[in-house]
């Protein structure tokens, strides 16, 4: 397990060391210059915007993170080919993919954790003093971090299968999908066959249900999140990413380098 | 100790390609190689023969067709291996983001080192490949030859009874070439089995105990540079000056012209009937010299009739 | 050498010379987007379910973004008088589907899509639509069945349906007592200017928008200006009663001690006497203007 931790805090000083983290520059003068117009605007719901603007804005730019980043982690180091004097090591090639896993995992969590930081000064700025029912904003955070390291772990897999380009939108593709994985459930449409019907059932609960980290609606307005569904939403996601993870040592295990 | 430090048994590799990838292409055929304890092993041979595909099997980078190996008696599936295995890639390349120093340390980490030792051991690898003044600089401003440095150093860092590097010549100079060089001797006076691929066949002559030689993904000898080539001498070949007239000096007929000098070749046995030709006409004799075949000869003529043998089995319609 | 400079020197005119045509096309474009109806500019109007579905996780910024881009609406239509506000509906509807949460949209959306032209659509049936999507997603926001009691007690003058309103909202534990008074009142009289008044009354008090403050305002004015001249033409009726005529002006109700000082309407011009005896608002007053809304 050491292994896997070296390789861990590597792939974070990389992303570090890459600039990555500067994003946050960009989400403060967003939520900042959010705060000051949203009182000119939007009349009534100053906070409702405030919080969802800085929700949509921690998931978007934390999922442009995830995947694009992601896709790198081992694409870049084939292309590069710094990938064959640290294969040469005592290490299982396991290790080093659940090692680069954590290392993006705890660059997002580090970037969330400093947007949530950010989110709650706009907050403040907007609506003075903060409420009990605003600590909820910190769960719905948890949970978008929870999302994005399930899409770390499918950029993974997809660049360990094919080009950097495709596995950009595989992913990208596979999101999508993952945020209509309920409806697919709930589907009920006039001329689909039984079987089509248990096939599109079946389906929705391969895909990530992504519906199960988004509680942006409840949190915009104020309202709690119930407890069970935050522990329920953890392990689903360390089950699912424990499963991609696997399938993808699975495949990485055997591939050829160029 | 096992006998053989590296042995293969008909290790071969084979990859597809085309349309539903149904044709393939065999890179190595049933490669049966021994590297023995404590010698200096040189893998000879052209652009694409199978060398860099040899070794990457051997580091477990590919995986073979069929066939097997084993390094230090165990098999090269094994990932424990590599901690008694250092390896320079083909051209390497590290984190550009990382200084060379840092660099070390990440690759130590994966060997059973202690702190103390992981950093004394960087410093003194920094100071053996001449890096030291440089350990702080991001490796992304490296010239080519200090990332063949930096290369050189993760591969014998954690003390590895077995040193394999691939092409580790390439694209140095002459200097570098002189620093690879010296480094290979080093580490065959410390004990150290060396395995090494290059196709400069002088670097085989000079350094390797044993070479072997791969062309067309199959090996087709292995011996001393002087077994391969054969010790037949073929002659003796005179450089000399002569002003006098042609007719003084019967030898000059089978002479050549070299700039203000004459080149003439003769039988070992006629070699001092030749000498006294020259003395009596007063030529002034420059050098005398025996005629070995090289290892290039040797190699130019086996691929040449690699070559012939392809296109006869290609017109010939198998 | 001198290439470079001249390089250099063309670069030059052309970023500066760019910009400025750039600034002045931009203006010429604003002008041309002005002119457009604002119907026309309005993009992006499909069905909410469609924005739903675009939108994957992000609906309720989405909706917030509609409910907004719907505020400004109804004030450019306003301003520049053009339209009957035929979009107030659908980004009303988008925004509410976004986010069935957004409980300012159903507040604004029932007083503007009810009001009468041209103040508002003059839907109220669209109010009404509204009002129970935004009550079927929020039961528990009592506010929302006085909006609906509001709704049918003004514009469509529906009274029994107006008490049952009422009468529902006070179920909530935390409504307002009046709420049940106000279901009763309703239900015996129908409507009556004291329940006007009250009921636009609390809206002025309680509503955090400007818009919606404005307009309950306004109605506040002429629903006291109704009263005023309901009280005026009784003190009339009791003149006629005694002199065997109509005054003529406020001075003779005062004359006769039935009354202290000049009455002001809300504008603060005084009330008058019209040719036929009863009471009526200044012509000078702005409030003239709403002949629409007094009775006589």
């Amino acid at each position: 397990m050491r292994n896997v931790w070296t390789v861990a805090t590597n792939a974070f000083r990389e992303a570090v060391r890459d600039r990555v983290l500067y994003n946050l520059v960009f989400f403060a003068l967003l939520m900042i210059g959010a705060s000051i117009l949203v009182g000119q605007i939007s009349i009534g719901i100053e906070e409702t915007v405030i919080v969802s603007l800085g929700l949509t804005a921690t998931s978007v730019i934390g999922l442009m993170i995830a995947i694009f980043i992601g896709v790198g982690l081992v694409s870049k180091e084939m292309d590069k080919r710094t990938l064959y004097a640290l294969l040469a090591k005592p290490l299982q090639r396991w290790q080093f993919l659940v090692g680069k896993f954590i290392g993006l995992v705890m660059t997002l969590t580090v970037n969330t954790a400093v947007m949530a930081a950010g989110l709650y000064a706009a907050l403040w700025v907007v609506k003075h003093p903060l409420e009990r029912n605003d600590v909820y904003v910190l769960v719905a955070i948890y949970l978008i971090l929870l999302k994005l390291a399930i899409i770390v772990a499918l950029a993974l897999f997809f660049s360990c299968l094919t080009t950097p380009f495709l596995a950009i939108l595989f992913t990208f593709g596979i999101y999508v999908a993952g945020v209509f994985a309920q409806d697919l459930r709930t589907v009920q449409a006039v001329n689909l066959s039984d079987g089509t019907m248990r096939m599109m059932r079946g389906i929705s609960y391969v895909l990530p249900n992504f519906e199960n980290f988004n509680v942006m609606g409840a949190v915009a307005h104020g309202e709690a999140v119930a407890w069970p569904l935050v522990w329920q939403a953890t392990v689903y996601a360390l089950l699912y990413c424990a499963l991609v993870l696997a399938a993808t040592a699975a495949v990485f295990s055997r591939r050829n380098l160029k | 100790m096992p006998t053989y430090v590296i042995e293969t048994e008909n290790l071969s590799k084979e990859y597809p390609y085309g349309f539903l990838h149904l044709k393939k292409k065999t890179s190595l055929e049933g490669l049966n190689l021994q590297v023995e304890q404590r010698e200096v092993f040189g893998f000879l041979g052209p652009n694409g023969a199978g060398k860099s595909t040899t070794i990457k099997l051997l580091m477990r980078l590919i995986f073979p067709s069929s066939g097997t190996a084993r390094i230090l008696g165990k098999s090269i599936e094994d990932v424990s291996m590599h901690q008694d295995v250092g390896y320079l890639p083909e051209q390497p390349y590290f984190y550009d983001y990382l200084t060379a120093a840092e660099l070390l340390d990440y690759f130590a980490r994966f060997h059973k080192l202690t702190a103390t030792d992981r950093r004394a051991r960087v410093e003194k690898m920094l100071k053996k490949v001449g890096l030291e003044t440089a350990k702080k600089i991001q490796l992304r401003k490296y010239s080519k030859g200090m990332l063949q440095r930096v290369g050189m150093a993760q591969a014998i860092l954690h003390d590895p009874a077995v040193v394999v590097l691939d092409e580790p010549m390439s694209g140095l100079d002459p200097l570098g070439r002189r620093e690879v060089r010296d480094i290979i001797l080093e580490l065959k006076k410390e004990g150290r089995t060396v395995l090494f691929s290059t196709h400069i066949l002088s670097d085989a002559e000079t350094l390797c105990d044993r070479v072997g030689v791969i062309v067309g993904g199959k090996l087709r000898g292995v011996g001393t540079p002087l077994e391969i080539v054969g010790i037949k001498t073929q002659g003796n070949e005179i450089l000399f000056e002569f002003a006098g007239e042609a007719k003084n000096l019967p030898l000059l007929s089978s002479a050549t012209k070299a700039g203000e000098l004459f080149r003439v070749q003769v039988a070992e046995s006629e070699l001092y009937a030749a000498l006294d030709q020259l003395k009596a006409a007063d030529a002034r004799i420059i050098s005398v010299a025996q005629i070995k075949p090289t290892l290039e000869e040797f190699f130019v003529n086996l691929v040449a009739a690699d070559r012939a043998q392809a296109s006869a089995v290609e017109v010939s319609g198998k | 050498m001198k290439s470079r400079a001249i390089a250099g020197v063309v670069l030059a005119v052309f970023l500066v010379g760019g910009s400025a045509a750039v600034w002045r096309l931009q203006k010429r474009i604003d002008e041309q987007r002005d002119a457009m109806s604002l119907e026309r500019q309005e993009v992006l109007l499909w069905p909410g379910s469609v924005v739903k579905k675009l939108s994957l996780e992000y609906a309720p910024l989405a909706g917030a973004i509609y409910w907004t881009r719907a505020v400004q609406y109804y004030g450019e239509s306003h301003r520049l008088q053009q339209g009957k506000f035929e979009l107030l509906w659908p980004l009303l509807d988008v925004a509410t589907t976004l986010d069935p949460h957004l409980i300012a949209a159903y507040r604004f959306g029932s007083t503007f899509l009810s009001a009468p032209f041209p103040a508002g659509v003059g839907r109220p049936d669209l109010a009404v639509k509204l009002l129970e999507r935004g009550l079927k997603e929020n039961p528990d926001f009592w506010r929302l069945y006085q909006d609906l009691g509001n709704v049918y007690y003004f514009d469509m003058k529906d009274y029994p349906k107006a008490s049952e309103a009422f009468a529902e909202g006070s179920k909530n534990p935390h409504a307002h007592i009046w709420m049940k008074v106000m279901a009763a009142k309703i239900a015996a009289e129908g409507e009556s200017l004291e329940t006007s008044f009250f009921l636009w009354r609390d809206i002025y008090q309680t509503t955090v928008d400007k818009t919606v403050k404005d307009n309950a305002e306004k109605h506040l004015k002429i629903v006291k200006v109704q009263m005023d001249l309901r009280e005026l033409n009784r003190l009339a009726d009791e003149f006629e009663k005694q002199r065997k005529q109509r005054p003529a002006r406020m001075g003779d109700l005062q004359q006769a001690g039935m009354m202290n000082g000049t009455p002001v309407d809300p504008e603060g011009f005084p009330y008058v006497f019209g040719l036929d005896g009863r009471a009526e608002v200044n012509s000078k007053s702005p409030l003239a203007k709403e002949k629409e809304f007094l009775k006589k």
